[in-house]
């Protein structure tokens, strides 16, 4: 094996399984020295796998890692192995002390000193801040600090430590484009001392900004390591898609294109902008069409769905449904105007676990119906037994738990409870995640039918192949933002991926 | 062939036995059940009914059991109102005992006024409780916001209540113990010809408006949705905040009866000593009632048989003749038995393997 002269890190044939999964096969990782190298890859990919096995979290079932200054592959048996050896992460959420000061945050649990000399510390702590441009008063409270600082303080407190390789877990999520520019530039400071940064993200325009290199994950296997200047943005998607640019002709678009000149709109969004952090987006569906919204992983898909329902507080913008003006301060507003919503996580936002099928269907109904109305339990047991027979829902009976029932079968009764409102405008966020395939088919072939009896239906999917064969307009969204509209003949995957890689905002259109 | 029928005859069994056992009320039930049953071999007379009179010569019922069901009344009451509150906000509300002083407090200034030892009632019964009451959900109120708007946790939230509530309550009172005339004790005692103590009737009643309350409206699906999931329910519309909110003014409510049959029992309120630590066999009541203290799917039967578990029990040890100071420590070791019973571990051992393979045993490869 040879060497470079400055690789920090090499990781060499990693696998890792779960029972059932097999999470890593076969990658390769290497860093060098200054560098930032960019891992990406969509869900399920392995991203945080691999970086949980360079810091001890899990074991490795094979392969070996190198690092810079010891002769033999190193084992890491836990997070602070790894940090003695120099591997340090900052993750998205800060794991320091809130309650303590700044200065005490980039000490604490490294000296064995049973007494502490505070002005000592203080001075320190001011020392490595000022040497890495952070402004921030080492005797501060680090709750009183912005996130973007709290991270900065990490970050510092893992420089401080030496550490060789630094790793950055979707370290910009929740910072806005200023302190992302601040991050940027401590990043880029880190890289001249010569630190290799490991920048895990979904933000295709911030690895353009500041990384050198990129390796791209997909299920669990390397798919390859580029350099950022050799890699155009679009075969970065396609390659975290998995998808061949130019090789994608055949697929058939069985979905209509609609006419939006006589079609009756049921959503008009204008520059709507919720807290989730998206960015002002215009939007409209009109009835019987199925729209969809494309994007990778993170790219705020849910987040526009969930502030027309009204599931983030809504900042700023206007929406109309069915032609009127309305404010969706709350989701049972949206119900009452007729816009349902299923939503991306089912097991936290979905289902009601321990309620049975007949209630987890009769929910939204009985809510929208009222506190002093509930329905008889007959009717109840005929709703349930109409939906369960319509939609094949697989359970022992009506008044099974819901969680007792597989995946596929509780998204169903999900999809019941919202039919069963008879909504004009039905959002379905990730409808046929973990579904096994027989089920999504009939979700797929149940969506056409709905939008052809005159419902208006959004569908999101991660899957591309999917949301081509129901949607008949994609809203195409990259970095919280809408960079693009593809309808009819344009709806090809390449389109899609060019539209995500160099799509304009729509923000930036207007100016 | 006879093996073959016999198999299916203790299969049939063994299904009825398993759904008798798996029924969600089997274990408070039979509980309360062997707790009588004990009763009944150390006294012999223990379900004995007999009419007496009281002093001022008016027919009352007398009995262990009468007795048993008249001072669980406030113990009912409150579990019915802690089932809500525990299911909605997966907590519980300690400051019930305290609340209760409070309600006292107004309920006997408001009958009393300024004075030790009035002679006649200075306002009606009806305002007094309609007044104590109020007093109650307010104190609720109180707590449901701590709770639901900036979620603290109901054990914190609720401890402010419990830490001044006997004060505030003698304060209301002026710092005064006044004593209300004696026609004030029909709630708390017996309404003269009519020898069922009254608690017992207002118990039935609370009980009653409860079910068909739970019946007739929305209120327990919406506090079992929000307690198991409220992200959820959110986004079915509801409002998980609201629907906590409301579950401690329910509360609250439960107190101001409760308070009010109290305060009609003696006709006096010593807020210091009123209900001492009854919170605590009320959140007892509600977990031997088989409900997570955790929240979620609450069982109001259980609850309600839970609290007439516990009356039944410190009413054993005191015609055991327990001194009073050990009373505590006899039914803390009953009770550590009756939970560990209901625990996960200990129930699948006995419903599932034990009973159903026990059962089936040399009749094949049943499996559970």
């Amino acid at each position: 094996m040879t060497y470079m002269q400055d690789t920090v890190l090499k990781m060499n044939g990693i696998c890792k399984s779960f029972p059932g999964v097999r999470a890593l096969q076969n990658v390769d990782f290497t860093l060098c020295e200054g560098e930032i190298h960019a891992l990406m890859g969509e869900n399920g990919a392995g991203k945080s796998t691999l970086i949980k096995v360079l810091t001890g979290v899990y074991t490795k079932d094979a392969g070996e890692i190198y690092l810079k200054g010891n002769n033999k592959p190193v084992h890491i048996k836990s997070p602070e192995e790894a940090q003695k050896l120099g591997i340090s992460t900052v993750y998205q959420e800060i794991n320091l002390c809130p309650n303590l000061t700044v200065a005490e945050n980039l000490f604490i649990g490294r000296s064995n000193n049973l007494f502490v000399n505070w002005k000592e510390m203080n001075k320190k702590a001011e020392q490595v801040l000022t040497g890495l441009g952070i402004q921030a008063k080492p005797t501060k409270q680090l709750s009183a600090c912005s996130i973007a600082v709290q991270q900065m303080v990490a970050i510092a407190r893992a420089v401080d430590m030496d550490c060789k390789v630094l790793i950055l877990d979707e370290p910009t999520s929740s910072l806005d484009d200023q302190e992302v520019a601040k991050l940027f530039k401590l990043m880029r400071e880190l890289k001249s001392r010569g630190v290799g940064i490991i920048f895990v993200t979904h933000f295709l325009d911030q690895v353009y900004e500041v990384c050198d290199k990129i390796t791209v994950l997909r299920g669990g296997e390397l798919v390859g390591e580029y350099q950022v200047k050799d890699l155009p943005k679009v075969e970065l998607v396609a390659k975290m898609l998995g998808k061949e640019l130019g090789d994608l002709a055949s697929i058939h678009n069985e979905a209509q294109s609609a006419d939006d000149k006589k079609k009756e709109a049921v959503i008009e969004a204008e520059g709507l902008q919720s807290v989730s952090g998206i960015k002002p987006f215009n939007f409209t569906a009109y009835k019987g069409e199925v729209t969809g919204f494309a994007g990778l992983l993170g790219s705020g898909r849910s987040e526009c769905v969930r502030a027309i329902f009204g599931a983030d507080r809504v900042i700023k913008g206007r929406l109309k449904i069915k032609g009127e003006p309305v404010h969706v301060s709350s989701p049972i507003k949206a119900m009452k105007k007729g816009v349902g919503y299923l939503s991306e996580d089912r097991k936290r936002d979905g289902i009601i676990g321990d309620l049975s099928v007949r209630e987890n269907i009769i929910l939204a109904l009985q809510v929208m119906k009222g506190f002093f109305r509930p329905f008889s339990k007959a009717q109840a047991q005929a709703f349930a037994d109409e939906y369960i027979k319509l939609l094949d829902i697989k359970t022992a009976s009506a008044d099974t738990p819901v969680n007792a029932l597989s995946g596929g079968n509780q998204q169903k009764v999900i999809l019941a409870r919202w039919l069963l409102t008879h909504p004009d405008y039905l959002i379905l966020d990730e409808p046929t995640r973990g579904i096994d395939i027989g089920t999504k088919v009939e979700i797929q072939k149940l969506v056409l039918k709905l939008a052809s009896e005159g419902m208006s239906i959004t569908f999101i999917s991660s899957e591309i192949e999917e949301m081509l064969r129901t949607c008949s307009r994609l809203i195409v969204m990259r970095d919280l933002n809408v960079v693009g509209e593809l309808k009819g003949e344009d709806m090809t995957q390449d389109k899609i991926m060019y539209t995500i890689a160099g799509g304009v905002s729509q923000n930036e259109q207007k100016q | 062939m006879s093996k073959n029928s016999n198999k299916q005859g203790s299969k049939a069994f063994a299904a009825a036995i398993k759904n008798v056992v798996r029924h969600r009320l089997f274990i408070p039930i039979a509980f309360l059940a062997i707790l009588i049953l004990l009763n009944v071999f150390i006294n012999p007379g223990f379900l004995r009914i007999s009419m007496g009179r009281d002093s001022a010569g008016n027919p009352v019922l007398i009995g262990n059991l009468i007795n048993i069901l008249n001072n669980a009344t406030e113990l009912v009451i409150l579990a019915i109102g802690m089932t809500l509150v525990t299911a909605a906000s997966k907590g519980q509300d300690i400051s019930v005992g305290a609340n209760i002083a409070i309600v006292g407090g107004v309920i006997m200034r408001l009958l009393c006024g300024n004075e030790t030892q009035p002679t006649q009632l200075h306002a009606p019964v009806i305002v007094a409780f309609l007044l104590g009451c109020l007093a109650g959900m307010l104190c609720g109120a109180f707590n449901g916001i701590l709770v639901a708007r900036f979620n603290i946790q109901p054990m914190i939230a609720t401890l402010i209540l419990f830490t001044a509530g006997r004060s505030i309550g003698s304060m209301v009172m002026g710092g005064l113990k006044p004593k209300a005339v004696s026609s004030f004790g029909i709630y708390g005692n017996f309404i003269p010809g009519f020898p069922v103590p009254t608690p017992i009737i207002i118990t039935l009643v609370v009980i009653i408006i409860t079910f068909i309350a739970l019946k007739r409206t929305n209120l327990g699906l919406y506090t079992r949705a929000v307690g198991i999931n409220d992200k959820a329910s959110r986004l079915n519309g509801l409002n998980p905040a609201l629907v906590k909110f409301i579950t401690f003014v329910i509360m609250g409510l439960c107190v101001g009866v409760a308070g009010f049959i109290q305060s009609s029992r003696v006709q006096t309120v010593n807020p210091y000593t009123i209900v001492p630590s009854i919170e605590m066999d009320v959140i007892l009541a509600v977990a031997l009632g088989g409900n997570s203290l955790s929240g979620g799917k609450f069982n109001m039967a259980g609850s309600v048989i839970g609290a007439y578990t516990i009356q039944t029990l410190t009413s054993m040890l005191t015609t055991l003749n327990v001194n009073t100071n050990a009373v505590p420590v006899f039914k803390a070791a009953i009770i550590i038995v009756l939970v560990i019973i209901q625990t996960p571990i200990v129930k699948s051992f006995f419903s599932k393997r034990a009973i159903l393979s026990r059962l089936t045993a040399g009749s094949g490869k049943e499996r559970s």
